[in-house]
């Protein structure tokens, strides 16, 4: 499946935030790494990348078998080099840090390795020996694609169901440009596939187009990986103004179309997580003059990463802390927001009340959750929308698994990635030991 | 996918990565874990009498910020019951019966050595290494390098061995030796079916500058060790060749000497080594640092269509030649790509200080410039310049025909004019 975005789009204004590194420069970043033993970057990767091992064949110069031992356990290596929170994960667990010397720059190098093995059509997996078992994915994000992949090699046939035209879910249509564009993403998604054995069905919602019953009767399991829904709404009078959108929906405009800036010199980003964080660094790099961000809690409250605050900062964003938007005003298009001030106990503080010109607002205040599609298949509990499972995917219903943002609330896509890895490990052994759905009348109820 | 499997004088291994007789090797949870981790075969931790060791044993040796780079020690044999050793063989075996054991052993009297080979055998070794190369503490007890460095005494216990094994035999040689082909031969005439080398080299790691004693110290004394680690390498190699192509030598080869990785072991095996051994780089990062060797063999293999290891053992035996044989006439001349320099003048000082005195700086740029009618093609130069692939040594087309020195001194074949004689 080709991308087939236009050429033209706004993310295409972007350039890297983080450089690869030259070739020379990985041979000397590789040639710092300890080779710990036991070594906690790699118990801080969700995916448990073997980084000592890949590091040091990048530094003997076996870029290949570097590639290798990382798809080896996460087939989405090559996106999660440039969109993993590595400050937060395994280089903030490098060794390094304790020693007044800089960590190891673990995703540089995994990008120096993953890069070239795209570049250069290394693979390294086949599909196993077909075992006559059936499994469902639903949605094609992180979660499905490294679930499929990990089906693939143990021999279980796929088919694959994505409501959009296009693979990759939130890694195509959400990272920040300045990590990642949407094509990288879907080229990706295309090269997971390759393994082959997989039956494509984009643009087949399950619920709307495929029933959920259907799917049960089909496949011998199903692995859902639908990820989160539509940007949460602010419940404040004039939300539904132009200039006022979700930010996830404004991401996804810039980063496959036109981000629709012309004329903005005022933009209110509402939240302070990390698509807030991103929202701030995209409006400023596209040249929006002023940015500021509205938060309720504090810069020690918010959820956001301090590093992508701090970047933000450092590109101009500021921020109103403590502060909620009452209500959005203009006349057919959004022009002010009227603020207030909140305590810590989020209360309204009498008499606060200020306002902001704006003429754009993105809400950045959370996804809906979508957990509520399955509430109807006894065996799957669904709490505030996510999907309970145990630490390999199980729902609890037979040979239903999940993973991904729907059953985690929202995280990365590395943990999409594992997620989906350890999934398809337990249906594989799910199936081994005679079960699954009940599509070949296997003994449950 | 190329095959790793190797044979060394009848001791098959599913890959050439063996861990030498040294601490990594010292027993049999050890050993069952390395080929846990991927390691082809070990050679036991050297059997004989149990001795006492000291401490402290090690010393390392830092080259700028790299730490060990090189390695000693004045440890011993095991200082472990015979009965355990024998036991943990036994065990061992079992458990991992397709990985080959080789027990290094070293004892004194004939009757001794018959003794110790028969236990080793009943305990299931796959092959024996005879420790003729300990360079301290042993030797002083007539045995280890005091047996590598007579090639009589080393024949005479290795025909022994030989007559009690049933299993093959390598005679593991010290680098100890003015030359090593004498010895290598003495074992090949004692009938020994392999050979392995290098053991430890003499040496004095260190000097501790404020208490005045070397180290590694012992309370107030220290002693010669044995050194080892990426810093041995080039002795190595050098051994490993000088018997690989000796006429009439013809045994396999066990090359041992800093290896840290799979292109070091690759470059034993171009000159001649059907397996390799590794001590330091597993004392320094443990049994893990296989994978990569495996690995990158492997990709290398793969790259030079080698379907097996066979097919690239002493691929660069016949390149190594004698200095009368090269070639005279085959000129280079060092040639700096502008676009690469970074002008830190290395190559200046080198080569006015070290060299011939042909790189110059030039006005108006930092960019040095070749006297190419002047440089003598030491490749001085591009081991110091800093930016890779910056400094290229070129072939010159001089016009002068091939003429080797024994050419010339045999039948006056012509010399092109020396250059940088002045
Ligand atoms: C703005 C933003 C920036 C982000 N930046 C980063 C980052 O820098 N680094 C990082 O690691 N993570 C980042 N994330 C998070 C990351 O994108 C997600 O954690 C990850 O994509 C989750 O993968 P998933 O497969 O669970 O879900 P998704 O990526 O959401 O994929 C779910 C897929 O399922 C499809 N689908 C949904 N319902 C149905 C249905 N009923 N039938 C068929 N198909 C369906 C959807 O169309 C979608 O393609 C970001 C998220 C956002 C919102
Ligand atoms: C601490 C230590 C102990 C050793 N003990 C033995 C031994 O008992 N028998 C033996 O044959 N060689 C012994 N060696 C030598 C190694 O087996 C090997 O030949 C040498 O270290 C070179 O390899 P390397 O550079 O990989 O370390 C020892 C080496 C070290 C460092
Ligand atoms: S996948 Fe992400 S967290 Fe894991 S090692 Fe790579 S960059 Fe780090
Ligand atoms: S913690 Fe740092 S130094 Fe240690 S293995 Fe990981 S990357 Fe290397
Ligand atoms: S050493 Fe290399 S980089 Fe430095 S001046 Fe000479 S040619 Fe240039």
């Amino acid at each position: 499946m080709p991308a087939r975005f236009p050429a033209e789009r706004s993310e295409t204004a972007f350039t890297d935030y983080k450089l690869p590194l030259l070739p020379a420069q990985a041979a000397v970043e590789a040639g710092r790494c300890l080779f710990c033993h036991d070594a906690p970057c790699i118990t801080a990767c969700p995916t448990h990348i073997d980084i000592p091992q890949f590091i040091r064949k990048i530094a003997g110069g076996n870029d290949r078998g570097a590639a290798r031992t990382i798809f080896e356990s996460n087939i989405l290596g090559m996106s999660c080099a440039r969109v993993c929170p590595v400050e937060v994960l395994c280089v903030g667990a490098c060794v390094y840090n304790d020693l007044d010397e800089p960590p190891i720059q673990i995703g540089k190098l995994q990008r120096h390795a993953t890069d070239r093995a795209f570049e250069e059509g290394w693979r390294f997996f086949e599909a196993g020996a077909p075992t006559g078992r059936r499994v469902a994915l639903v949605g094609g994000g992180p979660a499905s694609l490294a679930a499929a992949h990990e089906l693939r090699r143990l021999g279980h046939a796929c088919t694959m169901y994505e409501r959009r035209g296009f693979l990759g879910g939130l890694n195509t249509t959400g990272i920040a440009p300045h990590k990642m564009k949407a094509d990288r993403s879907v080229n990706e998604a295309e090269w997971v596939l390759a393994i082959g054995g997989v039956e494509m069905r984009t643009g087949a919602e399950v619920g709307r187009d495929v029933a959920l019953a259907d799917l049960e009767r089909e496949f011998d399991a199903v692995f859902v990986g639908i990820g989160l829904g539509a940007d949460s709404r602010a419940k404040a009078p004039g939300e539904d103004l132009p200039g006022v959108l979700g930010a996830v929906e404004w991401i996804e405009r810039m980063k496959l179309g036109d981000a629709g800036l012309s004329g903005v010199r005022h933009a209110v980003v509402v939240g302070a997580g990390n698509t807030a964080m991103d929202a701030l660094r995209e409006l400023l790099a596209l040249g929006v003059p002023q940015v500021t961000m509205l938060y309720r809690g504090t810069e020690e409250t918010m959820g956001g990463y301090a590093h992508e605050w701090q970047a933000a900062k450092e590109a101009g964003a500021r921020a109103e802390w403590r502060a909620v938007a009452g209500a959005f005003e203009g006349n057919g298009r959004l022009r002010r927001l009227r603020c207030m001030r909140v305590d810590a106990a989020r209360a309204p503080v009498e008499g606060s009340e200020f306002a902001l010109d704006a003429d754009l607002a993105l809400l950045a205040i959370g996804q809906s959750k979508l957990g509520a599609a399955l509430a109807g298949l006894a065996g799957i509990t669904v709490e505030s929308g996510i999907v309970r499972v145990d630490a390999h995917g199980f729902t609890g219903r037979p040979g239903w698994y999940a993973g991904g943002d729907c059953a985690n609330g929202g995280k990365e896509v590395v943990n999409a990635a594992a997620e989906g890895m350890a999934a398809a490990r337990a249906i594989d052994r799910e199936l081994a030991a005679g079960g699954g759905t009940g599509r070949r009348g296997a003994t449950h109820a | 996918m190329p095959d790793l499997s190797t044979d060394t004088g009848g001791i098959r291994s599913p890959n050439p990565f063996w861990l030498a007789s040294a601490p990594p090797a010292n027993s049999g949870a050890q050993i069952q874990r390395a080929f846990d981790a991927g390691w082809g075969g070990a050679v036991w931790k050297t059997l004989g009498t149990p001795i006492q060791n000291v401490s402290s044993r090690f010393g390392g040796h830092t080259i700028g910020s790299v730490r060990g780079a090189g390695f000693n020690n004045i440890e011993l044999i095991t200082d472990r019951p015979l009965e355990v050793n024998l036991r943990e063989i036994t065990e061992t075996k079992k458990r991992w019966p397709h990985n080959p054991i080789i027990v290094s052993l070293m004892v004194e009297t004939r009757e001794e050595w018959r003794d110790i080979i028969k236990r080793s055998i009943d305990a299931g070794a796959d092959g024996l290494e005879l420790n003729f190369g300990c360079p301290h503490g042993m030797c002083e007890r007539g045995m280890g390098s005091a047996v590598g460095q007579e090639p009589a005494v080393n024949e005479r216990i290795t025909s022994w061995a030989c007559e009690f094994s049933t299993v093959p035999v390598l005679v593991k040689l010290t680098p100890n030796v003015s030359d090593i082909v004498p010895h290598g031969m003495a074992a090949k005439r004692g009938g020994a079916h392999g050979i392995s080398l290098i053991n430890t080299i003499k040496s004095i790691i260190a000097v501790d500058i404020d208490r005045f004693v070397p180290e590694p110290r012992v309370g107030s004394l220290s002693t010669n060790g044995g050194y080892c680690g990426a810093a041995v390498k080039p002795i190595a190699l050098h051994m490993v060749a000088a018997l690989a192509r000796e006429p009439g030598f013809g045994l396999p080869i066990s090359g041992i000497g800093g290896v840290r990785n799979w292109r070091d072991a690759v470059e034993f095996m171009l000159l001649g080594s059907s397996t390799v051994q590794v001590c330091t780089e597993v004392m320094l990062r443990g049994y893990r640092v296989v994978e990569d060797m495996r690995d990158g063999l492997e990709e290398y293999m793969r790259s030079k269509g080698f379907g097996r290891v066979q097919d690239m053992v002493g691929k660069a035996v016949p390149a190594f030649s004698e200095w009368g044989d090269l070639d005279m006439n085959y000129e280079t001349v060092a040639r700096i790509d502008a676009d690469r320099c970074i002008g830190c003048q290395l190559c200046v000082a080198a080569c006015h200080d070290g060299a011939h005195q042909c790189i110059h700086p030039q006005e108006g740029t930092r960019v040095p410039r070749v006297d190419e009618s002047e440089c003598v093609g030491c490749n001085l130069c591009q081991i110091v310049c800093p930016a890779p692939g910056c400094i290229t040594m070129e072939r010159v087309d001089n016009g002068h025909r091939p003429a080797t020195w024994n050419d010339h001194v045999s039948h006056g074949a012509a010399l092109r004019p020396k250059k940088g004689a002045h």
